[in-house]
């Protein structure tokens, strides 16, 4: 009888840790979507938890952006550890060199030095904008022209007379 | 975006063409595009879109900064209407002609010194500056 109730308190026993346990071991979808809470501010990161171990996939603009991520995801409770296959994003292309470019007397040069051949049109200057070319061209000369001062990344300023022959 | 939107053929044909390093930016009334074409081909097509979209080029709202790949060694024909290209001894027309390169010539690039003046050899092994408007890579 006493063996009897030794198996009874074991079974007891087994039973209370099988209906206990899952209340200790966090459920990994809830540990997911801690950790996306915690990455709310991160977009473009997904989160997927396995038996504790957190994997974060997508693409971050910067090597700072993963790195912090992870330290995101490794201070949430419950996350064991976790798997950085954070891809950093190709850094966008520098803005167009024209922006900045200053009329500048070597700038100024180029302008003088394309336009030396065209016996049809007179730079009378430049101005903040750009140069000033007046007189007739053909629709390639005016190509040429166009080509050149882009080449030079000098606008035609818009007091230009510059005719397009038909 | 009023720009984006006008240029937007030719900005799509640029992508399509792969032209390398495309960057655009708007930035008073001018929207700046620059980048490298792969071909002469490629640059002149460019250009002609330019030119179908805005007729003659006359609005003043594309700086069109396209350059053509060419790297040292590469062939290089001379594009003058019909004179020929001098070749001079300094990246500058107060450069000192040292020779010259007739129209239609092949010759080869040295150095691309800056946008306007390429440093090139003839066949016959004249070397200088010369300016680049007037040479396309083939």
């Amino acid at each position: 009888m006493k063996m009897v109730k030794n198996l009874f308190s074991a079974v007891m026993l087994t039973a209370t840790i099988a209906m206990v346990a899952p209340s200790c071991k966090p459920k990994d979808a809830d540990v997911q979507t801690k950790v996306a809470e915690a990455l709310k501010s991160t977009p473009g990161v997904t989160v997927s938890v396995t038996d504790g171990v957190a994997t974060l996939t997508g693409e971050v603009q910067d090597e700072a952006t993963k790195a912090a991520a992870e330290t995101a995801a490794k201070g949430i409770a419950d996350v064991k550890s976790v798997v950085n296959n954070l891809t950093v994003a190709a850094p966008p292309p520098p803005p167009p060199a024209s922006m900045t470019t200053l009329l500048d007397e070597a700038t100024q040069q180029k302008v003088k030095d394309g336009l030396k051949d065209m016996a049809s049109v007179t730079l009378a200057g430049f101005t903040e904008k750009g140069a000033i070319i007046n007189g007739e061209v053909t629709p390639a000369q005016n190509m040429k022209i166009k080509q050149m001062l882009a080449s030079a990344k000098v606008m035609l300023d818009a007091s230009s007379k510059l005719v397009i022959k038909k | 975006m009023a720009l984006q939107d006008k240029y937007a053929e030719l900005i799509s044909s640029a992508t399509t063409l792969g032209v390398a390093g495309l960057a655009t930016a708007e930035k008073g009334g001018v929207l700046h595009v620059s980048g490298t074409a792969k071909s002469t081909a490629d640059y002149d097509a460019l250009w002609a879109l330019y030119d179908k979209i805005d007729p003659g080029m006359t609005s003043n709202d594309l700086m069109m900064n396209i350059d053509i790949k060419a790297e040292t060694g590469a062939q290089l024909k001379v594009t003058t209407d019909a004179s020929n290209l001098n070749i001079r001894s300094t990246p500058s027309t107060e450069g000192e002609i040292v020779g010259k390169a007739a129209h239609d010539e092949v010759v080869t690039l040295v150095e691309k010194t800056d946008d306007s003046w390429w440093k090139i050899k003839t066949a016959d092994g004249e070397e200088g500056y010369a300016y680049a408007q007037y040479l396309s890579p083939i």
